[in-house]
């Protein structure tokens, strides 16, 4: 049910692109007006969730570790998996967002005939995870010489890189091949799986759908005969990016779906789960360092309670304590 | 706010990073430029219609050098009747020889390099001639 809701969701923001911009001809609202409150909602969405994530607590010192505790010197310590330092906390938050170490180390449960509970690795999820988000930034770095004039060598190069093969006309690129098979492959492992299909939501399928719809209206446009004007295409972004929008002619119906999804996605982005982008960088159980020992950390949320030591009560009762011959700290 | 500074930091990094395009642009100083092919042609009419040549000439050309080189079928005919010679060199080129002018102004604007020149000697464009 969750995953036709979500398939209906993206269907008809496809349908509402189709209408809106092909039907009725609203381009400047569907090129103009959509993309640039989209974007505002973006900045502002990120900026919001961040700075409110930043404003709760840690009450508690939790980095999750996996490797030996710094202590004595002659006691080697793991500096990735039980980092000590900031440099060391660095290194294994590069390791986390670039790698995904921590889903490397994803285990899955099955159960067999007997019936028999069999615990086991499971490294697809990483490697369609990590496949996925090289291959959409790479595509996201790419889609710069739409962007930007003059464009920058990087962008020449990656691209030169990722069409290594020279396959076809234009030219194939790897992650866009990449891309569409990891984006399938993690829906169907939540499709596959009653366990995963049972706690799938629609905020889980939802997103798949949207990248897939905006992956394949791209392959349209570029590999197929709804080829896209491109210097239409740049005119309008370049339009857009220096406030001087204009609808330049030449842009098709296809090209305002591709537009309108991506659209909806960074709109959507900060209110959602892809918030992870983010959230990676303020996860506690990944950037603190391991020192607990050496260290002390003080729960930000600790009441300033009234207390009354042990000193201050001698003081108070020094008189009557030594008139019972009790043993005092002070004389 | 708990660990303002680095928050802050991340934030203003990541605003710098996300806005890349706005002012590497403003910084350029190029937002306004538009790419003008210049056709010199002395013919008036391409093979296509120019609005079919901007979005497929691409494919055009890799139909024509599959059909050159592994069918040996050397002759087009357009939509509207007329007939030319398969040929980048002498048929395209004839007309747009102005490969630096004309191929180059979108190319470049779009970042892309076709591998036409590979195999194709490039032409020797002359100085004189056009413009």
């Amino acid at each position: 049910m969750t995953v036709i809701i979500s398939l209906l969701a993206a269907v008809t923001l496809i349908l509402i692109a189709i209408i809106g911009a092909g039907t009725l001809g609203l381009q400047y609202l569907f090129g103009i007006v959509i993309p640039y409150a989209t974007l505002a909602a973006f900045l502002f969405g990120i900026v919001y969730r961040v700075v409110k994530w930043a404003r709760s607590p840690v009450p508690f010192h939790i980095p999750t570790t996996c490797g030996q505790q710094k202590s004595h010197p002659w006691i080697k310590y793991s500096k990735l998996e039980s980092p000590f330092t900031a440099l060391e906390v660095t290194g294994r938050m590069a390791l986390e967002i670039l790698f995904f170490r921590s889903l490397f180390r994803n285990t899955k449960v099955d159960l067999k005939k007997g019936p028999k509970l069999v615990y086991g690795s499971e490294k697809y999820l990483w490697l369609a995870g990590l496949a996925f988000h090289w291959s959409f930034l790479i595509i996201l770095v790419r889609h710069l010489r739409f962007f930007v004039e003059p464009v920058p060598f990087f962008v020449a190069a990656l691209q030169t890189l990722d069409g290594f093969f020279q396959i076809w006309l234009p030219i194939i690129y790897i992650t866009d091949v990449v891309i569409l098979v990891a984006l399938l492959f993690l829906l169907f492992r939540r499709l596959y799986d009653p366990k995963l299909r049972y706690f799938s939501l629609a905020a889980d399928y939802f997103p798949l759908f949207l990248l897939l719809s905006i992956a394949v209206t791209g392959y349209l446009m570029r590999y197929t005969g709804a080829k896209a004007d491109l210097i239409a295409v740049k005119e309008l972004a370049m339009g857009l990016l220096s406030f001087r929008p204009t609808i330049p002619v030449g842009l098709d119906t296809i090209f305002f779906i591709h537009l309108f999804l991506v659209s909806v996605l960074i709109a959507y982005f900060p209110f959602s789960k892809l918030m992870h982008m983010a959230g990676v960088f303020m996860s506690p159980t990944r950037n603190l360092a391991n020192n607990s020992r050496a260290k002390r950390h003080v729960n930000p949320w600790d009441y300033d309670v009234k207390v009354h030591t042990y000193e201050e009560y001698e003081d108070e009762f020094r008189e009557v304590m030594k008139a019972a011959k009790m043993p005092l700290e002070k004389e | 706010m708990y660990d303002a500074g680095k928050v802050i930091t991340g934030i203003i990094v990541f605003l710098i990073l996300i806005t890349f395009p706005f002012w590497f642009n403003a910084a350029s100083g190029r937002a306004t430029y538009k790419p003008d092919p210049e056709i010199i042609t002395p013919d008036d009419q391409c093979v296509e219609t120019a609005e079919y040549m901007k979005r497929n000439h691409m494919d055009m050309l890799n139909q024509w050098r599959d059909q050159v080189v592994r069918e040996g079928q050397r002759t087009f005919v357009a939509p509207d009747g007329k007939t030319y010679e398969l040929s980048l060199s002498n048929t395209c080129m004839n007309c747009h020889s102005n490969k630096s002018e004309f191929c180059d102004a979108c190319h470049n604007y779009m970042a892309v390099s076709p591998f036409c020149w590979d195999c194709h000697i490039e032409p020797q464009e002359t100085t004189y001639g056009y413009k």
